[in-house]
């Protein structure tokens, strides 16, 4: 199995239980390893993207605006704009004698026609080598049109995918903090790092609103250019996705002091978690938000908890492979199979930072394999190794998994069901379901070939004996995990392992013990 | 009828491309070559967005090596990421070819890709050696010149270039489909077999692109042209090459003609009666029989359903669009049915598309299609709205016009990312027609039968 690993890329590979914690990672990939990563316009791209009434032109040829044409599922409630693949288009003879004077035109000829709030400019990698000076052509057009035209320095090859994120944030800061902020609530927050994938972004903000905040700008799903240009007037900044968008809330840090936090809204654990650390934090503003923010959680787990249960029963000890592109995601994801009873044998991401990797190892069993940066041969051989009923990814990853009779979630950007939020959690429960219990799995040659070796050593098939269901209403006493690992947000709880529900319902007078109501 | 058919200025800028772009067309190609790894000499992300758009339509592994360029190379040169790249790829895929293809940026810095090659034979002689010696095919695909059909046929044609050699004259027929599916592929081997004919189809993503479901995992599919059968090309007795609207300044099937003379049987692709007849009747000359009954018999249903079928999709206007040869190949159909093709587009710039659009239509249609070529699909629904058509054809990416309208879109080519099967669809011969005429029809009946305020359950 090891000789699906380049020597390179040994140190980028670790399991759990061989030895001492150690993973090289934040490396440029190896030539001729067939990467899962994009490049650094991919990462712009992504984050910047959702700003639905911004006109987002790629500045080079064809190929970076039409791989990228809509192909993501994040949703717009009003304008569409983002939904469009505009390009100059570059051709030899601007490459040549260089596309300032093309974009300048289309810029002029697609605003005129659009009316944007914003224009964007990505970078490519010619335009890289070519020297346009984007700057320039922005600020003239800027100045022409009376409207923002923001470079977003992108060239792919200047990086990855992380590079393109900071670009992005780059680029939305110089956007922050020229709007008008005076009738903005300090009971308020901008939501950072959701892109409004299948209208998840819409679940979060009416649990935020629930619990009485104003949300100021979504950054970027269901985003609008008037949004970001207050979102420094907002009290908090939330950021998932840690690596897409914590630049900026950095810079917002910096700059406007606006605080921010962690958060993930994948999973029960640390969806609930979430919304009582954004609670806490206004606490001492608002005495009632702890209590609205406990029934929310109440109400939702009531609703949810029994609803998973068919799911949990039936996938009980199944086994799981995990590869997405921000380890953050990674971490809620062990915790969801977790709380569906279910084994993660292998979990890797294609940008993860050494911290990211040891939260992982911390929160993992034994022997599970973590993985930087990974490729094909390297996931197939895993999860041939692993044997696992359902691997977890994006587009790539999908035929590596059904090629070999695995099951599949996609979790990348493309997805179109919600698995954000309590409902997030159910969906992710059914879209898990709906694979791993699938019938087809009989049919495929590697599976038949399993069973047939396991009735030839003279054991049957396994039959799985069900756990029991859970009594009604007990719903406050379920753990969540065997192990009760520590979440890697419980960190700022104090460092009080956060592995039952139970918690998250009494969650309210924990809190009150600690900052009492003035 | 409202004319919008006079010529419009273009714009500068391009909004939703109906063109990809010329290395992703190079990496389909080599994919359609026995143990052939595509290589893009460029930065990460080209590769990885190319692996998705074509995994999104084949749902199949496509694995695309990179060199993985970064700041420093592009300065330097990426010369030595290039040589790392083909040492890992050989050291872990056992590759019987690495189809190099450059990129915008190799090309804008200027590296050398033949050079740099050669120097890597010479460097690692050990390692080509101890990897069995894989074939090292280069191909200069620049995406700012030309689309993604442009690196297809450049791909190939690199190929028989590089490996296509002189030996003794065999009965073997090259055959160079262009970009077809793996269900025509596959349908296009089934009648050669037929003939009794032996040919080499390349590129041959029949199993490449549609493999199945496995025990073990391959690190490379199964199938695709022999390496070995490319480089006996130079002996053919023939070569049949589909397109008629090849732009490169020689083809595969120019070059094995001029260097080897093989004749060429230069056809478009064989999509409806017409086109497919042209087809069959230089399989028949060249196999000295004619059309097998099985064929035949094919052939008359499918005249047999033009019949059955013409009343419902009469003088029903159609917009068609995609790459310039699969538009000419559907546009030739049409006019057969009787459905009126009313604007064939792409954003492909041949600068053959309007006279090839004309030969297939001229006895056919009483007045000839808008042809516009170099447009994107803004320029395409601009155009087409004025045409009111009833239905549109072409990949998934103009389901948005559909959309827009409430016509129907019959999704043929790549990419199709909104259905299932799309790499299954079968566009030409006989039978190909017969599934195009089926769907046609079958769409045209479901729209009226959904409009209706009866709701018919028998038409």
């Amino acid at each position: 199995m090891t000789t699906a690993i380049f020597s390179e890329r040994q140190d980028q590979v670790y399991r759990k239980g061989d030895q001492p914690f150690q993973m090289s990672c934040d490396k440029d990939s190896l030539a001729g390893a067939v990467s899962q990563r994009a490049c650094v316009f991919c990462g712009s791209r992504v984050v910047l993207y959702p700003i639905a009434d911004a006109l987002h032109l790629v500045h080079g040829p064809i190929g970076c605006a039409a791989y990228t044409w809509d192909i993501r599922g994040a949703l717009s409630s009003g304008p569409a704009l983002h939904r469009l693949s505009f390009s100059t288009d570059l051709q030899e003879k601007d490459v040549i004698f260089g596309g300032e004077t093309k974009l300048y035109q289309a810029l002029i000829e697609l605003i005129n026609r659009h009316q944007p709030n914003a224009a964007f400019v990505y970078s490519t990698c010619i335009v890289g080598i070519i020297g346009d000076d984007l700057e320039a052509v922005c600020k003239r057009v800027a100045e022409e049109k009376g409207i923002p035209v923001i470079p977003v320095q992108s060239e792919g090859f200047k990086g990855n995918k992380r590079a393109g994120y900071n670009a992005a944030c780059k680029a939305m800061f110089r956007l922050i903090g020229t709007g008008d902020v005076s009738n903005v609530s300090p009971l308020s927050v901008n939501i950072l790092g959701d892109f409004n994938l299948a209208g998840e972004i819409w679940i979060i903000r009416e649990y935020f609103e629930r619990m009485g905040l104003e949300i100021v700008a979504n950054i970027t799903g269901d985003g609008r250019v008037d949004d970001v240009r207050r979102a420094h007037g907002a009290g908090l900044n939330v950021v998932q996705c840690s690596g897409s968008t914590m630049d900026l809330a950095k810079m917002m840090k910096e700059k406007y002091g606006t605080p921010f936090m962690r958060v993930s809204y994948f999973g029960v654990e640390d969806m609930a978690e979430s919304l009582y650390n954004v609670a806490r934090h206004f606490a001492g503003k608002d005495s009632e938000i702890m209590d609205r923010t406990a029934d929310l959680v109440k109400g939702e787990l009531q609703t949810l908890l029994p609803a998973l249960e068919k799911y949990r029963r039936a996938l009980s000890g199944k086994k799981a492979a995990i590869y997405v592109g921000g380890a953050f995601k990674a971490f809620s994801l062990v915790k969801a199979f977790r709380l569906l009873e279910m084994d993660v044998a292998l979990v890797g991401s294609q940008t993860g930072t050494e911290e990211d990797y040891r939260e992982l190892h911390e929160i993992t069993d034994e022997g599970t394999i973590i993985v930087d940066d990974s490729n094909p041969l390297e996931l197939s051989a895993f999860l041939q190794e692993k044997d696992v009923d359902i691997f977890v990814g994006g587009v790539k990853e999908r035929p590596i998994a059904y090629k070999l009779g695995v099951g599949f979630c996609d979790h990348n950007h493309e997805r179109k069901e919600a698995l954000e939020g309590f409902v997030g959690m159910l969906n992710f429960a059914k879209e898990v379901y709906s694979t791993v219990m699938s019938p087809v799995w009989r049919f495929v040659p590697r599976k038949k070939q399993r069973n047939v070796l396991k009735s030839d050593r003279g054991r049957s098939f396994r039959k799985k004996t069900l756990p029991e269901p859970l009594p009604k209403n007990s719903y406050d006493s379920f753990s969540l995990s065997r192990r009760q690992p520590l979440s890697p947000m419980s960190g700022r709880r104090d460092g009080s392992p956060f592995g039952r529900l139970s918690d998250m319902l009494v969650a309210e007078n924990n809190c009150n013990n600690r900052e009492p109501r003035p | 009828m409202k004319q919008a058919h006079k010529l419009v200025e273009p714009y500068v800028s391009t909004t939703n491309a109906c063109k990809l772009c010329k290395p992703l067309g190079a990496c389909l190609a080599f994919r359609g070559i026995e143990g052939a790894v595509p290589f893009l000499h460029g930065s990460q992300g080209c590769a990885t967005y190319m692996r998705r758009y074509i995994i999104s339509h084949f749902r199949e592994p496509m694995d695309i090596a990179s060199s993985s360029l970064g700041e420093k190379h592009a300065v330097y040169g990426g010369g030595p990421n290039l040589k790392l790249g083909l040492k890992n790829v050989m050291s872990k895929y056992n590759a019987g070819m690495i189809g190099i293809a450059t990129t915008c940026l190799t090309e804008t810095i200027g590296d050398d890709v033949p050079t740099i090659v050669n120097e890597f034979r010479r460097e690692f002689a050990d390692v080509m050696e101890a990897h069995g010696s894989p074939a090292l095919v280069r191909v200069s695909t620049p995406s700012y010149a030309g689309t993604h059909m442009e690196g297809f046929h450049a791909a190939v044609k690199a190929v028989v270039d590089q490996l296509a050699e002189e030996t003794e004259p065999h009965q073997e027929i090259a055959i160079f489909p262009g970009f077809a599916s793996p269900a025509d592929i596959r349908y296009l081997k089934e009648i050669i077999d037929d003939f009794g004919l032996q040919g080499t189809v390349l590129p041959d993503i029949s199993l490449t692109l549609d493999g199945p479901a496995l025990k073990e995992y391959e690190n490379l599919p199964s199938g695709g042209t022999p390496i070995s059968d490319i480089r006996a090309m130079g002996g053919s007795r023939a070569s049949i090459e589909f397109g008629r609207t090849l732009f490169t300044p020689k083809t595969a099937g120019k070059l094995l003609e001029e260097k080897f003379e093989a004749p060429l049987y230069s056809l478009g692709m064989p999509i409806g009666l017409r086109e497919s007849d042209r087809f069959f009747k230089v399989l028949e000359e060249l196999s000295g029989r004619e059309s097998p009954e099985k064929h035949a018999l094919e052939r008359g249903r499918l005249i047999d359903a033009y019949v059955d079928g013409h009343k419902y999709i009469f003088d029903k206007r159609a917009v068609v669009y995609g790459e310039e040869d699969l538009v000419v190949g559907i546009t030739s159909f049409l006019a057969e049915i009787g459905v009126r093709p009313v604007l064939c587009a792409s954003g492909g710039r041949s600068g053959q598309f309007q006279q090839a659009i004309k030969e297939v239509v001229e006895d056919l249609l009483p007045e000839p299609p808008l042809v516009r070529e170099g447009v994107d699909f803004y320029r395409i629904a601009e155009e087409a709205g004025a045409l009111e058509p009833d239905l549109i054809i072409g990949n998934s990416k103009g389901y948005h016009l559909a959309r827009r309208w409430g016509v129907p879109l019959i999704r043929v080519g790549f990419p199709i990312h909104d259905r299932f099967g799309g790499h299954r669809i079968l566009s030409v011969g006989y039978r190909g027609a017969q599934s195009l005429l089926d769907t046609i029809v079958n769409t045209i009946i479901e729209a009226k039968q959904e409009h209706s305020p009866v709701g018919y359950s028998y038409i």
